[in-house]
């Protein structure tokens, strides 16, 4: 039977999807052997059934990242965090740095969208329609959230280490990697 | 008391020229630079580390180095009288904490800051080496021992009329502490006389005697006999290393006495150096002439400052006795002599290598090895790096000879051990016992029937159970330098273990990655665990993690320090099975969305729509 897999972009740049995509020709392999849920591949917005495996890009920023995360870990019996925003955060957990301020949140957005000279923003007000999910108070990764069974770095990682890392889950035999695929100096 | 005027700049500066003029301006004496500026000026600021710099020709940034590392070197100017209590965990549950927050509140002086006259600074300080007569302070270089809320606001009401720190003192301790140049309240607590260090009689002299009738090699030879291993945990045999040191070429070699007992719960070597100094001293110039040393140094920790007079003083009265400096004992060719080097409150200076660096008035961190300082120690120069204790026994040894200090132990560990003891009993003290005595036997001695765990060897030692009382204390089955810390059934494992890893955090010299990162890796999971926030998995991390530490660190710190970690879930796996959460629904029970929402809110000025449920109703 051909296993599930749903993927997700939260606090990413879709990067990791585009990497995806660059295992190229070999998507007709994978496809033999397995079928997309939920993904932004396919547009599918919701869970149709359960999964074996859930991709998910990006880290937390937001209220509606954890909702989704969590829905994830719901649905999926492996859950792996691909690039490094779901590892480690990645760009976005730089706005953690902000951590001798009395209000970093209120910081972070007025430097965003106020006090710096590089941006245009004729309203001057910080966006809040109520359409726009909450903010978290900094930046989470994957695991911070929910329990992750695997994490694949890179940013984003390559086509060839996603291949070669779901080959092997589908496979079940443990994965391993060229070096190359894994130095990111 | 004569109030005493403050310098201005141009005295300032012509005092740190006096100072670094006093060390013939020898960079490698940088420690005792800062050290006597440090205690005349209160602090080291930049212009001041700018200053000696010039006139070392070294880099500013090399000063600021040595300013930042040792915590008795402060960059700013701190009060006249900076009280430091000590923090170790048998301190802390003598009531250390109310000690501190009652200094700082009838002095007006924050925990860690100053007061605002510029008269006072209060600080914690890892370990005084006093636990056995807990809480204990530092005033100055004055010590102050079983504290108690009343006995501390007299002091402090004391402080702000104007006492000097050393007249604080009420009655001396008993023994050489009532030494007109000791002057301590600190009481010896010497409970057990065994039959080579404490017992009484020992004879001034007999061991020198006694060695310089035998050659070098017969004299290796009795101490190889006698099995004596290094007193200070590792128990590397003593012979070994004086023989090595011994046929290393050189022009020079050092012997350097380790009387940095940092290890908390650790204070035998204060008892020895109070009492015994004079048999120290004789095993270091037996070691001197066995290695071919003209030259020693004692490391004595910044902690024993007081001490510092009246070691001094056994020098002086050696060196008129002939027994130390040139033609030793009448002997030609044979010269020695000893100064000693005060630390300035860095535990991993306990570490021969990181010792040696500060010797040498560096940082101190510790050195690669190999070379080790047997070959390439202070200087260079092949060192003999050992611990008071060790000295002591050396030179029992060569008196008594190596048969009959190989009579007491076991078959690999030899001889008597000093055994400090402290925490829950009704005795502690200063045990001298022969090794290979199991820890029951040693708690009846103390008085300490409701133990429920001992901390073996101090922090980077071994947590044992009740199960485990019957283990025997000898480098076979549980080695230790000394500690022996006892806790009963009322305190919290998970509380002692944070604590000893908040220690080895603050101790880290920060050199290498995986202790400076991976001791707050490890701290912070306990402090997870501590909440009721892990999972079995996190077990699984944290041993893991201690794996790595101990396994990639570059020092005896890194390679030890997860130790608790490691031994208490080895040894009190019901204490972590009480607090760990199964998280069957995946979700990771740290994470609080509440929270992570609450700042959100108060900007936003409205609720969430996903995780208010009531958000439709308004």
């Amino acid at each position: 039977m051909k296993k599930r897999i749903a993927t997700v972009s939260l606090a990413g740049c879709f990067g990791c999807h585009m990497a995806l995509l660059d295992i190229d020709e070999r998507l007709l392999d994978l496809l033999q052997s397995v079928e997309f849920d939920r993904s932004p591949l396919n547009d599918l917005k919701k869970f149709t059934r359960r999964c074996d495996i859930g991709l998910v890009e990006g880290g937390c920023c937001n209220e509606e990242n954890v909702h989704t995360l969590r829905e994830f870990r719901r649905n999926c019996d492996v859950l792996i965090a691909v690039g490094q925003c779901a590892v480690m955060g990645g760009l976005p957990v730089m706005r953690n740095a902000i951590m001798h301020s009395e209000d970093p949140l209120r910081e972070c957005l007025e430097t965003a969208y106020l006090n710096s000279d590089k941006i245009y923003n004729p309203s001057n007000r910080i966006p809040n329609d109520e359409a726009l999910p909450l903010l978290l108070d900094k930046v989470y990764t994957l695991a911070e959230v929910v329990k992750v069974d695997y994490q694949i770095p890179g940013c984003p990682p390559s086509g060839d280490t996603l291949w070669y890392t779901l080959s092997a889950l589908l496979a079940g035999k443990p994965v391993e990697l060229p070096y190359e695929l894994l130095r990111y100096d | 008391m004569a109030v005493k005027q403050p310098m201005n700049d141009q005295e300032r500066v012509a005092f740190i020229d006096q100072v670094c003029r006093r060390y013939q301006f020898d960079r490698s004496r940088l420690m005792d630079i800062l050290l006597d500026i440090q205690a005349e000026l209160n602090g080291i600021e930049a212009p001041l580390m700018e200053a000696v710099a010039q006139r070392l020709s070294i880099t500013r940034v090399e000063v600021e180095g040595m300013v930042s590392f040792y915590a008795f070197f402060s960059a700013h100017r701190q009060g006249e009288i900076v009280i430091r209590v000590s923090n170790d965990i048998v301190d802390r549950h003598a009531g250390a904490e109310e000690v501190a927050r009652i200094f700082s509140e009838e002095l007006q002086t924050p925990i860690g800051g100053d007061s605002e006259d510029g008269r006072f600074s209060l600080e914690f300080i890892p370990f005084l080496g006093m636990s056995d007569q807990a809480p204990a302070a530092m005033i100055g270089a004055t010590i102050l021992t079983r504290l108690t809320p009343e006995k501390v606001r007299t002091i402090c009401a004391r402080l702000k009329s104007g006492v000097a720190p050393s007249d604080l003192i009420e009655h001396y301790g008993d023994g050489n502490n009532a030494h007109p140049l000791v002057c301590a309240e600190v009481e010896n607590g010497i409970r057990q006389r065994g039959d080579v260090l404490l017992c009484e009689g020992i004879v001034d002299g007999a061991a020198l005697d006694s060695a310089l009738r035998r050659t070098p090699d017969d004299l290796l030879a009795e101490l190889s006999e006698s099995g004596l291993t290094g007193r200070g945990g590792a128990g590397f045999p003593t012979a070994r290393k004086w023989r090595v040191a011994a046929d290393t070429a050189a022009e020079r070699r050092y012997v350097v006495c380790n009387a940095d007992e940092g290890e908390p719960g650790t204070f035998k070597d204060r008892v020895l150096l109070t009492e015994r100094a004079d048999l120290m001293v004789e095993g270091m110039t037996i070691a001197a002439y066995v290695i071919g040393a003209e030259a020693g140094i004692i490391y004595l920790r910044g902690e024993y400052a007081y001490l510092r007079a009246y070691l001094e003083d056994v020098l002086r009265q050696r060196r008129e006795r002939g027994l130390l400096g040139e033609t030793i004992a009448g002997r030609e060719g044979f010269d020695f002599d000893i100064r000693i080097q005060l630390g300035a409150g860095a535990y991993i200076c306990g570490e021969e290598s990181a010792l040696l660096s500060s010797c040498e008035g560096l940082r101190g961190e510790p050195k690669n090895r190999p070379p080790f300082p047997v070959e390439s120690g202070y200087l260079g120069y092949p060192t003999v790096v050992d611990n008071v204790e060790t000295f002591c026994c050396a030179a029992r040894i060569m008196e008594l000879g190596g048969a009959w200090f190989g009579g007491f132990g076991t078959g690999r560990t030899t001889g008597t051990k000093l055994f400090s003891v402290s925490g829950d009993c009704a005795r502690p003290g200063v045990y001298e016992l022969p090794f290979g005595i199991t820890v029951q036997d040693l708690l009846d001695l103390v008085e300490a029937p409701d133990a429920a765990a001992v901390q073996v060897g101090g922090p980077s030692g071994q947590m044992i159970n009740s199960g485990q009382f019957e283990r025997r204390l000898c480098l076979e089955d549980l080695p230790t330098g000394g500690s022996v810390m006892v806790f009963s059934l009322h305190r919290n494992i998970l509380e002692i273990v944070d604590h000893f890893l908040e220690f080895f955090v603050e101790e880290s010299c920060g050199y290498c990655t995986p202790c400076r990162v991976g001791n707050v890796f490890l701290k912070k999971r306990i402090e997870k665990v501590r909440k009721g926030l892990c999972g079995a998995e996190d077990l699984g991390y944290l041993q893991e993690l201690g794996k790595t530490i101990s396994m990639t660190s570059r020092c005896g710190l890194g390679l030890t320090s997860p130790n608790p970690v490691i031994s208490t879930i080895r040894n009190f796996p019901l204490v972590y099975a009480a607090l760990l959460k199964s998280n069957g629904d995946g979700l990771e029970p740290s994470f609080d969305i509440q929270h992570a929402l609450e700042e959100s809110r108060r900007l936003a000025k409205r609720r969430s729509m996903i995780y208010d449920p009531t958000y439709d109703d308004a």
